[in-house]
């Protein structure tokens, strides 16, 4: 396994190693079986992290046989070897299964059987059950253990959250941030010796819990917005996404919505962020009105939303235009609006970045500014949709500290999660939802 | 946005079954003869063959109906449109000329529409490879393309909740609203392009676009019957065209 902080350049090591690199400039030798990793392409396989956009083939048969069609593999041996690296995997449905019928651990089994019918003799693995639930990521885990329990294959897997994936490995690689390795040797041992530091570098390391924000004295809690067997259908075939639903989100505590992928706790977010519109039943503001008629500028006063992707939120060139932009256009007093923004970054460690542009932020200075665009109208009530979702342990804390503040300030805050660690650290009530 | 997920014939209809480059040859040869045709008479004799043809395809027709009611209206709009205008130059309305446009326009829509959602897009880039002796390169490139838009109509809808999120909207103001949905389009394709490089990686990954070409796991011919299609489509024409001029004198 290799670990590192965010920037160390875990995954750059499995493209290179993969030879998929092409351009920039590099030091030194990468070899694969004596080889350059471009020549050894037919001996390395790989799966990444978003099974989504690696997917090419409509049919599940069909995205294994891709491979070795492009091997020119001769067409009678194809379907047997489609069918053993299917069963190698334990993907529970025939050929025919439409690729976009399948959730997200089922499809990034099927990259695996798709790396796996090449034969590789090296698998890269880049964080395959990233953007998994617990579920899925079990299935996924299971079986790459046995891949790795049949031997002849070597493994190098990437992994974000190592406490469930460290029993697959033999050998734990750490790379330093700046280049280098930090550690090297059974997990066990570098974890021994070298816990402590690697988790105050923003890695996860098991037996090393998020630290529970120190509680303030709250308020006692009011009702915020209050959902009336609220719930939404796809448009598209009418099938149920989510609810019907009660539930009452309250100033000065905190809501955690988990459960499975596909279980609808997106759906439910957009709901009562008032950004969707209700196929049955309601979502009532603090002033007894169906939130998702409020004027824009209104509900971003009223409920500030996070979504999983920052990016989607972004609309300015800086990221001082970002804090400015909403308030400006509701004609707040622009030395007001500046104040607020200069302290806001303050808060969440960007004042240094004010002038960059929004895009080429760090995956967690790009969370911290998503965030700091909810709050900047200083709503009531916080919505966010997996807020530690791919971020190193370091803006896992940062935002546990954060949230826990806005919490303990007055404010609903309300998260949809898999992070059960960072849930059972800040959540007062839990709301588990079923597919 | 729904216009973008595909229809899933009955797999079992004739037209279905068929080749996809055969049919779309038969659909090119009509496409071209409505092109060209004059007066109603053509347009109309081939439109019913498409449409009597509807039933081989395995779509359903209520699908159907719902998926192209534009299209007819379209063409029904451009018809009267031109009955009713256009002839202030060619002297006094024309019934026959505003019929032949709208019938033209709809035979045209229709046939590509019918030889297109009656195949499932992987036989097609089969096909386009093996028939058409079109590049893996393009083909397959097609296909991911094809997957890829109903992922981009859910990123768009998620776009404009994250702008109303962020206190943003065009309210009453058309400049406003078109700014916003600039903005909108150029994230899309940003997303799009970013989504794009890591499918071409995975490809590469996989020795997609290697020199020495590659075998092809689920083999297309033509039969027959795909030889029959693209017959029946030329006979269509040519009698629509020779009844056509009979009749015109």
């Amino acid at each position: 396994m290799l670990l590192g902080a965010s920037g160390s350049g875990k995954s750059t090591l499995l493209f290179g190693l993969a030879g998929l690199l092409e351009g920039g400039e590099s030091e030194g030798e990468l070899r694969v079986d004596g080889l350059e990793p471009r020549a050894a392409r037919d001996r390395t396989g790989i799966v990444f992290q978003d099974p989504e956009s690696s997917l090419v083939m409509g049919r599940a048969g069909d995205e294994v046989a891709f491979g070795l069609e492009n091997r020119c593999v001769p067409v009678a041996e194809i379907w047997p070897r489609v069918d053993q690296a299917l069963e190698a995997v334990g993907f529970p449905y025939g050929r025919d299964r439409p690729t976009d019928a399948l959730s997200g651990g089922e499809q990034q089994r099927l990259g695996l059987a798709a790396a796996l019918a090449l034969r590789p003799g090296l698998l890269l693995l880049d964080e395959p059950t990233a953007n998994l639930d617990p579920d899925g990521a079990r299935l996924v885990r299971e079986a790459v253990g046995r891949l790795a329990a049949g031997g002849g294959l070597t493994m190098l897997l990437v992994e974000h959250r190592v406490a469930e994936a460290v029993d697959l490995v033999d050998r734990l690689i750490v790379l330093e941030a700046g280049g280098g390795v930090i550690a090297d040797g059974p997990p066990a041992e570098v974890f021994a010796a070298r816990g402590d530091e690697l988790a105050a570098a923003g890695i996860w390391v098991p037996d090393h819990p998020l630290p529970i924000p120190v509680p303030h004295p709250r308020n006692e809690p009011a009702v915020e917005l209050t959902a009336d067997q609220v719930g939404y259908r796809f448009p598209r075939d009418g099938s149920l996404a989510v609810g019907p639903i009660d539930l009452a989100l309250r100033s000065s505590e905190a809501l955690a919505i988990v459960g499975p992928n596909g279980s609808g706790k997106t759906t439910l977010a957009l709901l009562l962020g008032g950004l969707l519109r209700p196929s049955a039943g309601t979502v009532l503001g603090p002033d007894g009105q169906p939130i998702w008629r409020m004027p824009a500028d209104r509900l971003a006063g009223s409920i500030g939303s996070v979504f999983q992707d920052p990016e989607h939120q972004f609309l300015m060139g800086s990221v001082r235009d970002e804090l400015t932009l909403a308030p400006l256009q509701k004609r707040v007093d622009a030395a007001l609006v500046s104040h607020r923004a200069t302290e806001l970054m303050e808060r969440l460690h960007l004042s240094a970045l004010a002038e960059a542009n929004p895009f080429t932020l760090s995956g967690g200075e790009k969370r911290r500014l998503s965030v700091a665009t909810a709050l900047v109208g200083e709503p009531r009530t916080l919505i966010l949709d997996e807020p530690t979702f791919g971020q190193d342990r370091r803006t896992a804390v940062e935002l546990l500290d954060l949230l826990a503040r806005q919490r303990d300030g007055g404010s609903a805050v309300c998260f949809v999660t898999h992070d059960l660690p960072f849930a059972a650290a800040l959540a007062d009530r839990t709301l588990e939802l079923a597919r | 946005m729904r216009r973008f997920t595909p229809l899933r014939p009955d797999p079992r209809a004739l037209l279905a079954r068929a080749n996809p480059v055969a049919k779309l040859s038969a659909a090119a040869i009509l496409m071209a003869v409505l092109f060209l045709a004059s007066g109603p008479i053509t347009p109309a004799l081939i439109l019913a063959g498409i449409v009597a043809s509807v039933p081989l395809t395995g779509l359903g027709l209520g699908t159907l109906l719902l998926r192209t009611w534009p299209l007819l209206v379209a063409a029904f709009m451009v018809g009267v449109l031109n009955v009713v205008l256009a002839p202030a130059v060619a002297g006094g309305p024309n019934l026959e000329t505003g019929l032949g446009l709208g019938l033209r326009l709809l035979g045209i829509a229709l046939s590509g529409v019918l030889a297109l959602a009656s195949t499932d897009p992987t036989d097609l880039a089969d096909s386009l490879q093996q028939q058409a002796r079109l590049s893996p390169r393009l083909a397959v490139g097609v296909l991911a393309a094809v997957r890829m838009l109903p992922i981009l109509a859910t990123e768009w809808q998620l776009l404009s909740m994250a702008r109303r999120a962020r206190g943003i909207s065009a309210g009453w103001s058309p400049l406003l609203a078109a700014r916003l949905a600039f903005g909108k389009l150029l994230a899309l394709l940003v997303g799009a392009v970013r989504r794009a490089t890591r499918l071409a990686l995975a490809m590469d990954a996989r020795g997609f676009g290697g020199a020495s070409g590659r075998t092809i796991a689920r083999p297309q011919r033509m039969r027959l019957a795909d030889w029959g299609l693209v017959l029946a489509a030329i006979a269509l024409a040519a009698a629509a065209l020779g009844i056509g001029s009979a009749l015109r004198g």
